[in-house]
């Protein structure tokens, strides 16, 4: 005797589980699924409903079920309200728009719409307003409408909402809702008023006609919001003392939109604002959800500058408050109303200076953002010591942010030159390693610029530099330096400060060792050798020199071999013979050349006998990869990709994407530009870096505007030479 | 050649939804400036107890928005803020004993009031199963579903009515001709510092 009856859903819940492993788990599903489906095939109409139930079940957990989108449909279509509800249960989570099985459930919505039971008009509203697609939407708007004048408020409130992802679908359907607004405002009924006021919402967000036909219900809007705030307490809609905070909160929303750009509706809405904002119980946060609600509307609306400072105030308010989430939404708040109410935001300057120190990281970077926001000539010492802390201390992802902003406030700002430098000298000592890449040439040029401190900067860098040469950008800036102002560093010529005693031999002993030092990286030591060459010319020991420059001629390191030979090169030589020494031009490469480009510049064909592929070509589009292997890690291939155009019409907003298989890692680094010039006259190169240690596979997708049409293509790279992953 | 495309086509996705490509980031798209886009209810395992989605995404893209999102929240910190920025949508979640309750929001909308959202539903799930812990939603998955979709519609509140949400509930249940028999399983001795399954959501 065996019993065909499908086993209850929380028998089978229960029964799953009781699995102890992921496999067991698998096959008790992989049972009951196969149960399932000979259910099904069997046309069950019993015990379809809690067939799909369990599958719904299992669904969840992971496992496929689209064998059960039809049985969903089916139920959906049973007289039996328990079929139903299951069925479209099901429909919302099996099914979507993208699959034209969705359209079958039409028919059965539509006659769901029109049912004598509210309760299945309900399921049929949901599901359509949840998940219904554009077509279902075209085809049942109609019976939407209809019931959007119902006078039953149960399904009135539904049919709102119903409409309201109507018209997100089908914006077009949004003017034949528009006579059933006309009395919703009147309902007493919460749902139904709330619903209406999301729908009105809806509409006067996407149609500045509607908006301004919506404009008239400002004072009944304001009346609304008066009776909940001034009525006794209604248990019904309380929460913690407010009434229906959520339909407060709706209409404040839909008072933002209307009163935005109206001097009228403004007006009309100024003292309704004004008393929320200052009768709203504080204590708990449902008060400050309206409050903030509130906060929004009146920095976006007309309103007059008292209430202004008062929204201003309660944001400063927020920010004192023991929870957290109180003060992320103030900082938020007040980061977007910083360009707008400066002075205002200011005043709450130490407050948010305080936040730098809250735990939570959301917090800190927008305290982060907010204090950069507000420095300005008059606090731009007291904040840079703030910000500075904060960099000393902070998580290691803010610091590449926090340091660009301290470089960018610092230029705009800075009260003394002095002050500058030593701003800079703060952040390339304390945070150096995460100072970003293109810092440094910016930084170069700050320093040149500043001519009466070349002596105390570069004292101040060559004294960090005893301490420390691991933090490459610091390294970077302080050979630069060092190869530009050594005279200056051993003549002990500095003003600022008691000047060091320091020899040649000294000097040229640290930038030879960031030479042979493992922390450095091939970028760093270029400017050290370059350094040490410019050091020809301003220092005596050149027989020294010209030893360091002879050790590295046949360096591994085929970059510095290069820039060595061609420093050993005959303008070198006659340079150096000669009475008159010329400065050596600074135009030499001394930018770091964004990890990769200029330094395969200078490179050409030396690299390292990988050849270099055409990766793509196409439509006038010829993209050709070159490569090279990364020091220290030799299993990161670092490829240039150099785009050129061959058309007579430059290709604009050029964007190169790449990807590889999971078992790879790739990064790509800043184009350097987006545009590939007509005619080859010029190219685009962006850097990849993929760590791999199998057989290298790209695809690449390449997007560009091509004589006003956008052109976008996607393509395989599969023609890497070998030499390239081994 | 299915092996090879599977392994691609997830390489190639994650290429672009990772992110690590300057600038493009994939985008689940604004549909307005105030809907909510899901809701995920999970156990501090991971467990996804209910999911409701608001907008159209294919099962593949919700399972990966399921695992990001499910990662990030639970490696959240005790001391951190209710909510985080979350590719370009706002995440708003709470812990309710062994639940956690996460909402996906838009930019303009309001945390603070989605909060209260949340903290409604709790309580009509309280109201409705009597003191609910997280067993009660595993195996009456359906009716959290049935009442979540009684008090939202297509992520906006539809009633702000406790009693009337689980007036509509009760009326909904009595149609039913075939009650399904109800067993309240409970874990066993309760250890009141850990939330477990049967831990009433509003116990702290």
């Amino acid at each position: 005797w065996v019993c065909h009856t499908p086993i209850r859903l929380r028998e089978l819940i229960r029964t799953i589980r009781t699995a102890r492993t992921q496999a067991e788990e698998r096959e008790m599903i992989q049972k009951e699924c196969a149960a399932i489906r000979s259910s099904f095939r069997e046309e069950d109409n019993t015990y379809r409903c809690r067939n799909v139930a369990k599958l719904l079940y299992m669904h969840m957990l992971g496992y496929p079920a689209h064998f059960g989108q039809l049985e969903c449909l089916k139920l959906i279509a049973s007289q039996k309200f328990t079929d139903k509800r299951i069925g479209y249960l099901g429909a919302m989570l099996l099914l979507d728009e993208r699959q034209d099985v969705h359209l079958l459930m039409t028919n059965c919505i539509k006659n769901d719409l029109n049912h004598s039971t509210q309760y299945v008009q309900g399921l049929a509203l949901c599901t359509l307003g949840c998940m219904g697609s554009s077509e279902m939407c075209r085809d049942l708007a109609g019976e939407v409408e209809k019931l959007l004048k119902t006078s039953n408020s149960y399904l009135r409130k539904k049919a709102a909402l119903c409409a309201v992802h109507v018209i997100r679908k089908v914006p077009e359907l949004m003017e034949m809702f528009l006579p059933a607004t006309k009395n919703l405002l009147s309902e007493k009924n919460h749902g139904v008023l709330h619903t209406s006021v999301v729908l009105l919402t809806e509409m006067c967000e996407r149609s500045p006609d509607m908006l301004a036909h919506f404009r008239k219900l400002v004072p009944q809007l304001v009346r609304i919001l008066k009776n909940l705030i001034m009525s006794g307490y209604s248990p019904e809609h309380d929460v913690s003392g407010i009434s229906d905070p959520f339909l407060q909160v709706r209409i404040l929303r839909l008072l933002r939109i209307l009163g935005k750009g109206d001097d009228d509706s403004s007006e009309a809405m100024n003292d309704i604002l004004a008393q929320v904002a200052t009768n709203t119980e504080t204590s708990k946060n449902v008060g400050n959800a309206i409050l903030y609600e509130t906060v929004l509307t009146i920095m976006d609306i007309k309103s007059e500058s008292g209430l202004r400072v008062l929204a201003i105030n309660i944001l400063g308010r927020f920010l004192l408050n023991n929870d957290k989430n109180i003060r992320y939404v103030a900082l938020t708040s007040l980061l977007k109303t910083v360009q707008t109410d400066h002075n205002a935001v200011q005043r709450h300057r130490s407050t948010i200076v305080d936040c730098l120190k809250d735990l939570d990281v959301s917090i800190k970077r927008r305290a982060m953002e907010l204090s950069f926001a507000l420095v300005n000539g008059n606090n731009i010492r007291g904040m840079m010591k703030e910000l500075l802390y904060f960099l000393d201390s902070c998580d290691p992802e803010f610091k590449a942010d926090c340091a660009s902003g301290v470089f960018l406030a610092a230029e705009k700002y800075a009260p003394s030159k002095r002050w500058h430098i030593d701003t800079i000298m703060r952040v390339l000592t304390t945070a150096g390693s995460y100072v970003r890449d293109d810092s440094v040439p910016n930084l170069i040029q700050l320093i040149t610029n500043s001519v009466e401190m070349h002596a105390y900067t570069v004292q101040r860098l060559y004294k960090a530099l005893l301490d420390d040469i691991s933090q490459q950008p610091l390294v970077q800036v302080a050979s630069w330096c060092i190869g530009e102002y050594g005279d200056l560093l051993i003549s002990g010529q500095c003003e600022e400060e008691e000047p060091i005693q320091v020899t040649e031999d000294e000097v040229l002993d640290v930038l030879e060792g960031l030479l042979v030092s493992n922390l450095s990286s091939p970028v760093t030591r270029g400017y050290s050798l370059t350094a040490i060459m410019k050091l020809s010319t301003r220092f005596s020991s050149v027989n020294r020199i010209k030893k360091v420059v002879s050790i590295y001629g046949s360096s591994i390191d085929v970059e510095l071999q290069q820039r060595a030979v061609e420093y050993n090169g005959n303008d070198l030589l006659d340079l150096l013979g000669g009475n008159d020494v010329p400065v050596i031009p600074t135009t030499m490469p001394t930018k770091p050349a964004s990890a990769g480009g200029e330094l395969l510049d200078l490179l050409g064909d030396l690299s390292l006998g990988i050849p270099p592929m055409t990766a793509y070509n196409k439509n006038g589009l010829k993209i050709d990869f070159t490569f090279e292997r990364a020091n220290p890690n030799p299993n990161v291939a670092v490829i240039t990709i150099h785009a050129s155009n061959s058309t007579e019409a430059d290709m604009t907003d050029f964007v190169f994407q790449a990807a590889v298989p999971k078992t790879f890692q790739l990064q790509l680094l800043s184009p350097s530009s987006n545009v590939v010039p007509a005619l080859n006259q010029g190219t685009v190169t962006q850097v990849i870096r993929v760590l791999n240690q199998q057989k290298l596979r790209m695809r690449i997708k390449l997007t560009y505007i091509h004589k006003g049409s956008a052109v976008q293509d996607l393509a395989e790279v599969n023609n890497f030479p070998p030499q390239s992953w081994q | 050649m299915d092996g090879w495309m599977d392994g691609w086509m997830d390489g190639w996705m994650d290429g672009w939804m990772g992110g690590w490509v300057d600038g493009l980031l994939l985008t689940i798209g604004i549909t307005s400036s105030f809907q909510m886009q899901f809701m995920l209810l999970f156990s501090r395992q991971g467990k996804l107890r209910l999911q409701k989605w608001y907008v159209p995404l294919s099962d593949k893209e919700k399972k990966k928005i399921t695992r990001e999102l499910v990662q990030t929240v639970l490696a959240r910190k005790p001391k951190m803020c209710s909510f985080l920025e979350w590719r370009d949508l706002k995440i708003v979640y709470k812990r309710y004993a062994s639940l956690y309750f996460c909402c996906a929001i838009e930019d303009q909308d309001n945390e603070l009031i989605t909060l209260e959202i949340i903290h409604r539903y709790v309580e009509l799930l309280d109201k409705y199963f009597g003191s609910v812990c997280e067993l009660d939603i595993i195996f009456n998955f359906e009716k959290a579903y049935f009442i979540l979709d009684e008090f939202l519609l297509g992520g906006e509140a539809q009633e702000t009515s406790k009693k009337n949400v689980l007036k509509a509930i009760e009326q909904a249940d009595l149609l039913q001709e075939n009650i399904d028999y109800q067993t309240r399983l409970f874990a066993g001795v309760m250890v009141p510092s850990m939330a477990s399954e049967s831990s009433g959501l509003f116990q702290s």
